[in-house]
C-alpha cells in the first residue's frame, strides 16, 4: 500500500469534482477497496470519502418500482420490509453475500463496484501477468487453477467471474444504475471483458453511482434468490439464480419469467433462452430442467470450473420449481 | 504471566474448584473483554517494524537483489539481504540433534519454495516498511520445481524404514482371503489457519534478549534462539502469556523470528514483525499432503485377516517431516498379518509441520473409510464390522491396553444417535432434494508422557501462586492448573492464581501432542503437595503456632482453614497462620524428573522432545479413543454436503475439567468438518505457489457449516498414564471424523469419495 491523500466529499458534486482527477477513487463502505489496497491492486492516489455525503443512503419502496441510494448498506436493503415483500430475490441475494460484518459496512453503489475474486488478479506481486489490471499482459489464470473461473462471457483475454450476488437479481428485473447525469440498465453497466478485460464497468471519470432504481413487477414480487457453494455462508458462488415467476389465472402456465445466473459468467448474466423457452409454457419439471439447460449456450470451460456447466442449470431449474410450488 | 481474577468466572457446578469441575475458563473474561494482551501488542520505547519479501519463484536462485530504492525510501532503517544479515549459529533440532551445519542465514540465495524470506525491510513505521519492501527487486534464475505428490518426476520418494511396521505374512494372507478390497485415500496440504498470526518483537540489551511471541514451547524455542546468537540459555526471556490458537504451528522459532532476533541485534533497537496472512501459508509448514492406499483382506464373516498399508507423505527439499500414516492402521483392529511401510517424497514447499493429530488424522481416514467400504462389501453393518475385529489388545505392541473405552464409545454412541434406525443401502433415506447419510468411524491418540515441574507458592494472605513456562492457548491450563492446586491444598479456587508464558518461570516441555495437561496437573499437584507438607510441618514445629504442642501428628487445610483431624485445638485462615508465625511466603518446586537424572538431561527434558516417555512403555499401550456417529444431507443436484449432526463418543480417561475437555473436543471435530468438506491448499502448477493463502479463499468452516455436536465421556481413570488418571483430550476429536464423514456421504449418495476435501463437483 502506498501513500495517498485523503479528501472527503460533501456533497455529491464535490465528490463529482474530485472523482475526475487522474488516480482518484471514491470510498465508500471500503470493504473492496482497501481489500485491493492491501493487495497491491488498488494504488489510489487520492481517495475521495463519499460515505458522509448526506440524502444517498434513502430506500424508498413502491409497488411500481424501488429506489435505493447508492450509500445504503448491503445489510439494510436485505432488511427492509418492502425489498423482501415485493423485491425478494434482491432481500435474498444481499444476506446470501459476504458476512455479517461485511454486509454492515457495504454500500449498494461500492457494491456494483466490487471486483472479481481471480486469484491472479488479486495478486500482482507473484503474477505480473493480468490483463484486467496491466491491460495486454496477458491472462495467469489460462493455464492454472480455474475452479472459480467463468465459463459463459469468456474471451482469450480474460475468464474472471463476476462475483456478486445483488447484480444478479437487479439484471433479472431489468434494474436501472443512476450516475446522476445518466441512467442505464444495470445489464449494459456491466461489460463482458472481450479484449479490454481492464473495462469492466461503463462508467466514466467524474461519474458516480448515486442510486439503483428497479422496476416493479409480478415476477419481481414473486422471485428468489438460490446461491450454491460449499460452504454455507460466507463464500462466492459456485453458481447463483436470480428467477421470477408470473403465472396466468389457472396457476400452472408461466405468463412472465426471468432468469439470471451468477457465479459462472464473466458479468452478471441474464438468461433469455430459457425464458424464453419457459414463456406460455405449463409449469413441470421436465420442460423446466430442460429448458434450464439453455443458459449454457455457448459455455467454455477450463477444465476445473467444468461443473459449472451442470450446475448452473440445476440452479436454476431449482428456483424456478421452488416458485411454482409456492403457488 | 497475568494473575486473573477468579471471581469473574462463570460457574455452573456445585465443587468447581474440584478437579473433575467445570469451572469455566478463567482467561475467558480477559480475553473477551480486550484485556488480554497478545505477544505481538507489547507497547516498547523505540519500536521498529520489519516486513518480509518473499521469493516469487518456488524453486532457483536469487542472482541479484536490488535495494536503493528500498533502502532511500522515508522511515527506511535497513534493507537485510543473504549479503548483509548478520551470521547466526546453527541449532540443534527439536530432537536435541546437533545442527547439520555451522552457520545458518534466515534470508536465503537458494530458493526452494515460493514465499520464501530472502530480504527484510526495517523501517520506523509499519507502513513504510511495507511500501519500501514493495520497492525491493529481485532477478533469479528459475529452475523446474516439484510441485507435489503428483508430479511424475517426483518418483516414488525415500523409504522411512522407522516407519515399518510388519508381523504375520501380509501380502500372503491377503491374496488368500476370500473377500479383498484394495482402495487408495488422498488428503490434501492443509494449513493450521490460526486466527493470531504469527510474529514476535524482539529486543536485546546487552547480551540478554527479550522475545515476546506466541509459542507452544517456550523453553524449545529460548534453547534455538540461544544457540542461534551464541548466548547463554538463561539470557533468552520468552515471554507468550496468551496464544491465539497454535494448533501444533507455533513450538518452533522459525525463518521470520530469526531475521527479527538478528535485526534487532543489528540495529540496536526493539524490532516487530508480523507475518502477513498470505505468509502464513508460506512461512511455516501445514499438515502435508499424503497418499495411502489400503488393502483388507477378510473371511465372510468379516474377519480380518490380513491389512497392507502403504503411504506417502510429501516433505520439503531442505527439511524432512514424516507423518506417520500407519499410526492408527497398525492398532484399531485386530489382524493375524499386517504389513505398513511408508515413503516421503520432496516437493518444493516450505517444510511441512505438525497440525492437530499429525499422523493419527490421516492414518485413520485411510483405515475408517476402508474398514466401511470392507463392511459394505459384505453386507455387515459398519458399526458391527468394528466390534468383529475389535482389538482387546495392542496389536502391534502385543501389550494390554492400560483402559479401552472404545466398545463402551460404540455404544454410547450408537445409543445416543439412534444408529440401530439407519437403513442400511445408500440412497435409501432422504428429504426432499437432500439424501441423508450416516456415517460412523473411530479414532485414537497416543498418551504421550513428559517430566515436568512447577512453583507453588503460599503466600502471607493465604493466596496461592502456581508459576509454569508453559502455555495457554485456548485450551485451559490456567484453568485446571488453578484447579489442581486448589483441590491439593484445600484452598478455594478464587485464592489461586496461575502465572504462565514466561521462560524464567518453573519450565516446561512442549504443549504439543495432548500431553501438558497430564505432565502439568501432575507436577502441579506434586509442588503444593509439597507446598503443603511445609505448611503442616511448620504448624506443628514452630513454636509461634497457634498448632504448637497439639498432640496430632497432621493437619487438614479446608476452604483455606486449617485444623486438627478431630477437630480439637484452634481453626484459622492459612492468612492468620502466616501471620501469627510471621511468615511471607511457603514456596515449593515439584518435579516429576527421576532423580538420578543429570542437570544436563534435566535442560534436555525441556528444551527437546528426546526425553518422552513412550507410549508403549512397560507393560501397557496407552492411547484414548473416540467413535463419531455422523449424519449428512447432500443435495442431489448441487453436490453440497452439510453435516447436521453429531454424536461422538470420546475416552481421554479422567477429565480435569469436563467443559473445557467438551470444548477442546468440540474444537476437534468442527476442524474435522472443515478437513471433510472444504480444507485444501490449492497449488498453481506452473508455479509452485499456493494461490488461495488467505482467509476468504482457503475455506474453513462457518458457525453456519456447523450443528449441534453432542459429545458423551466414557472414560474412567487410567492410573498408567498420568498421575491424575487423565489420558491426551486435545487432538483425540478431531481423529475420525473426516471418515465418518465420507462414509455418511457413501451411504448418502452411493459414491465413495477418496480425495479431501468433498467438495460439490466431486458429487455432481
Ligand atoms: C471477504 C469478502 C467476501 C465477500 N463476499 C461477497 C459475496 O459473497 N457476495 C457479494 O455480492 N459480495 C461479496 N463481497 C463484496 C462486497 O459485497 C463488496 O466489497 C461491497 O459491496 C463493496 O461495497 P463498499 O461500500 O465497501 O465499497 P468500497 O470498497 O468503498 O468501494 C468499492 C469500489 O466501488 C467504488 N465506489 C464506491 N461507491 C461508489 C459510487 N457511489 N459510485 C461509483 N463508484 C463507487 C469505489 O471507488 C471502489 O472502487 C465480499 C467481500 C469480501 C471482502
Ligand atoms: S482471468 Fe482475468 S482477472 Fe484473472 S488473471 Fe486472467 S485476465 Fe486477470
Amino acid at each position: 500500500m502506498r501513500d495517498f491523500s485523503y479528501l472527503r466529499a460533501d456533497n455529491i458534486e464535490a465528490a463529482r469534482n474530485a472523482a475526475a482527477l487522474p488516480g482518484a477513487m471514491l470510498l465508500a463502505g471500503g470493504t473492496t477497496l482497501v481489500d485491493l489496497a492491501k493487495c497491491g491492486v488498488a494504488e489510489p492516489a487520492t481517495v475521495i470519502d463519499i460515505s458522509h455525503i448526506e440524502g444517498l443512503a434513502a430506500i424508498d419502496v413502491g409497488a411500481d418500482r424501488a429506489i435505493i441510494g447508492a450509500l445504503a448498506k448491503m445489510s439494510h436493503v436485505a432488511d427492509h420490509a418492502g425489498v423482501k415483500s415485493l423485491f425478494p430475490a434482491v432481500s435474498e441475494a444481499l444476506w446470501q453475500a459476504a458476512s455479517a460484518q461485511l454486509r454492515n459496512m457495504a454500500t449498494i453503489g461500492g457494491n456494483l463496484m466490487q471486483r472479481t475474486r481471480c486469484p491472479y488478479f488479486r495478486d500482482p506481486q507473484n503474477f505480473p501477468a493480468c490483463n484486467k489490471r496491466a491491460p495486454g499482459s496477458g491472462c495467469s489464470a489460462i493455464g492454472g487453477v480455474t475452479r472459480g473461473h467463468a465459463v459463459l462471457g469468456t474471451s482469450e483475454a480474460c475468464i474472471a467471474t463476476y462475483p456478486g450476488d445483488l447484480a444478479i437479481a437487479l439484471v433479472a428485473f431489468d434494474a436501472e444504475v443512476d450516475l446522476g447525469g445518466r441512467k442505464l440498465k444495470v445489464e449494459d453497466f456491466f461489460l463482458a471483458p472481450g479484449a479490454t478485460a481492464e473495462r469492466e464497468h461503463d462508467i466514466h471519470p467524474g461519474e458516480v453511482i448515486t442510486a439503483i432504481e428497479i422496476p416493479g413487477s409480478a415476477a419481481a414480487r414473486r422471485s428468489t434468490y438460490i446461491k450454491v457453494r460449499d460452504r454455507q455462508s460466507y463464500e462466492f458462488a459456485a453458481a447463483s439464480a436470480a428467477v421470477g415467476l408470473e403465472l396466468e389465472g389457472d396457476g400452472r402456465t408461466i405468463r412472465d419469467i426471468r432468469v439470471a445466473l451468477g457465479g459462472v459468467a464473466t458479468r452478471p448474466w441474464r438468461a433469455r433462452a430459457v425464458e424464453d423457452a419457459l414463456k406460455g409454457k405449463t409449469l413441470a419439471e421436465d420442460t423446466v430442467r430442460k429448458a434450464s439447460e439453455l443458459a449454457m449456450q455457448g459455455a467454455v470451460d477450463h477444465g476445473a470450473n467444468h461443473y459449472k456447466i451442470a450446475l448452473g442449470p440445476r440452479v436454476i431449474a431449482r428456483a424456478i420449481l421452488k416458485l411454482g410450488a409456492t403457488a | 504471566m497475568t494473575v486473573h481474577d477468579m471471581k469473574h468466572a462463570d460457574s455452573d457446578s456445585a465443587r468447581l474448584e474440584a478437579v473433575g469441575g467445570r469451572l469455566s475458563r478463567v482467561d475467558g473474561p480477559a480475553k473477551i473483554t480486550g484485556a488480554a494482551h497478545y505477544a505481538v501488542e507489547q507497547q516498547l520505547e523505540g519500536l521498529t517494524h520489519a516486513v518480509l519479501v518473499g521469493a516469487t519463484i518456488a524453486a532457483g536462485k536469487v542472482t541479484a537483489i536490488d535495494s536503493r530504492a528500498a533502502q532511500t525510501a522515508p522511515g527506511v532503517l535497513a534493507v537485510l539481504t543473504p549479503d548483509t544479515i548478520m551470521e547466526l549459529n546453527g541449532a540443534s533440532d527439536w530432537l536435541g540433534n546437533p545442527p547439520t551445519q555451522a552457520t545458518y542465514s534466515p534470508l536465503v540465495r537458494e530458493v526452494t519454495f515460493s514465499g520464501q524470506h530472502i530480504a527484510a525491510v526495517v523501517a520506523e513505521t509499519f507502513e513504510q516498511a511495507v511500501a519500501a519492501a514493495a520497492l525491493v527487486k529481485v532477478w533469479y534464475d528459475e529452475t523446474p520445481a516439484i510441485v507435489d505428490l503428483s508430479d511424475r518426476r517426483a518418483g516414488d520418494g525415500i523409504p522411512i524404514d522407522a516407519m515399518t511396521k510388519e508381523w504375520g505374512d501380509a501380502e500372503a494372507a491377503f491374496a488368500e482371503a476370500p473377500v479383498r478390497i484394495c482402495t487408495a485415500y488422498n488428503t490434501p496440504r492443509e494449513f493450521q489457519a490460526a486466527m493470531e498470526p504469527h510474529g514476535l518483537i524482539a529486543r536485546w540489551q546487552g547480551d540478554e534478549l527479550t522475545i515476546w511471541e506466541p509459542s507452544q514451547w517456550l523453553d524449545g524455542m529460548a534453547r534455538t534462539y540461544a544457540e542461534w546468537f551464541g548466548v547463554p540459555f538463561e539470557n533468552v526471556r520468552l515471554v507468550s502469556p496468551y496464544i491465539g490458537g497454535g494448533f501444533g504451528s507455533k513450538a518452533l522459532a522459525l525463518a521470520h523470528s530469526a531475521v527479527a532476533a538478528a535485526a534487532a541485534k543489528m540495529l540496536n533497537r526493539p524490532v516487530k514483525l508480523v507475518l502477513n496472512r498470505p505468509q502464513n501459508f508460506t512461512s511455516y509448514g501445514g499438515r502435508a499432503a499424503t497418499r495411502q492406499t489400503v488393502a483388507i483382506g477378510a473371511d465372510r464373516e468379516g474377519r480380518i485377516q490380513s491389512i497392507v498399508h502403504r503411504g506417502v507423505n510429501e516433505t520439503a527439499v531442505d527439511g524432512m517431516w514424516v507423518e506417520p500414516l500407519g499410526s492408527v492402521t497398525s492398532i484399531m483392529y485386530a489382524t493375524p498379518n499386517f504389513s505398513s511401510k511408508q515413503n516421503v517424497v520432496r516437493v518444493n514447499t516450505v517444510v511441512p509441520g505438525a497440525k492437530r493429530a499429525p499422523g493419527e488424522n490421516p492414518s485413520a481416514f485411510g483405515i475408517e473409510c476402508a474398514i466401511d467400504e470392507l463392511a459394505h462389501e459384505l453386507g455387515i453393518d459398519p458399526l458391527e464390522m468394528r466390534l468383529i475385529n475389535y482389538a482387546e489388545q495392542d496389536p502391534h505392541a502385543k501389550k494390554p491396553w492400560s483402559t479401552r473405552q472404545l466398545r463402551e464409545a460404540f455404544a454410547a454412541g450408537a445409543e445416543a444417535f439412534g444408529w440401530a434406525k439407519r437403513s442400511p443401502a445408500p440412497r435409501s433415506m432422504r428429504d426432499g432434494h437432500q439424501l441423508i447419510g450416516w456415517g460412523v468411524a473411530a479414532g485414537t491418540y497416543p498418551v504421550r508422557r513428559a517430566y515436568g515441574e512447577a512453583v507453588v507458592k503460599i503466600l502471607a494472605d493465604g493466596s496461592v501462586e502456581v508459576e509454569s513456562s508453559s502455555i495457554d492457548m485456548g485450551q485451559g491450563t490456567y484453568t485446571i492448573l488453578a484447579q489442581t492446586a486448589a483441590e491439593t491444598l484445600g484452598v478455594p479456587v478464587e485464592q489461586v492464581s496461575v502465572k504462565l508464558g514466561d521462560s524464567h518461570f518453573a519450565r516446561a516441555g512442549v504443549t504439543g501432542g495432548s500431553r501438558l495437561a497430564g505432565v502439568m496437573t501432575g507436577a502441579v499437584h506434586k509442588a503444593a503437595g509439597q507446598a503443603l507438607d511445609e505448611l503442616i510441618g511448620l504448624a506443628l514445629s514452630d513454636p509461634a503456632s497457634p498448632f504448637h504442642g497439639l498432640q496430632a501428628n497432621t493437619l487438614h487445610v479446608r476452604d483455606g482453614r486449617i485444623a486438627s483431624p478431630r477437630g480439637e485445638g484452634p481453626e484459622l485462615s492459612i492468612a492468620a497462620f502466616m501471620r501469627a508465625v510471621g511468615r511471607d511466603h511457603i514456596e515449593a518446586r515439584g518435579d516429576t524428573v527421576p532423580a538420578n537424572f543429570t542437570p544436563e538431561q534435566r535442560y534436555n527434558n525441556y528444551t527437546t522432545i528426546a526425553t518422552a516417555i513412550p507410549h508403549t512403555e512397560g507393560d501397557y499401550s496407552r492411547h484414548s479413543w473416540c467413535a463419531h456417529f455422523v449424519e449428512v444431507h447432500v443435495d442431489e443436484d448441487f453436490g453440497t454436503v452439510r453435516v447436521s449432526r453429531v454424536v461422538s463418543a470420546l475416552d481421554s480417561g479422567r477429565l480435569y475439567n469436563p467443559k473445557l475437555a467438551e470444548s477442546q473436543w468440540k474444537g476437534g471435530i468442527i476442524m474435522g468438518i472443515g478437513q471433510a468438506l472444504l480444507e485444501e491448499g490449492i497449488v498453481d502448477r506452473r508455479h509452485g505457489r499456493i494461490v488461495n493463502g488467505n482467509l476468504a479463499d482457503y475455506m474453513l468452516p462457518t458457525n453456519a457449516d456447523i450443528p449441534d455436536i453432542r459429545t458423551i465421556s466414557v472414560g474412567i481413570p487410567d492410573p498408567h498414564s498420568s498421575a491424575l488418571g487423565g489420558k491426551g483430550v486435545g487432538e483425540l476429536g478431531i481423529v475420525g471424523v473426516a471418515p465418518a464423514i465420507a462414509n455418511a456421504v457413501f451411504h448418502a449418495t452411493g459414491k465413495r469419495v477418496r480425495d479431501l476435501p468433498i467438495t460439490l463437483e466431486k458429487l455432481i
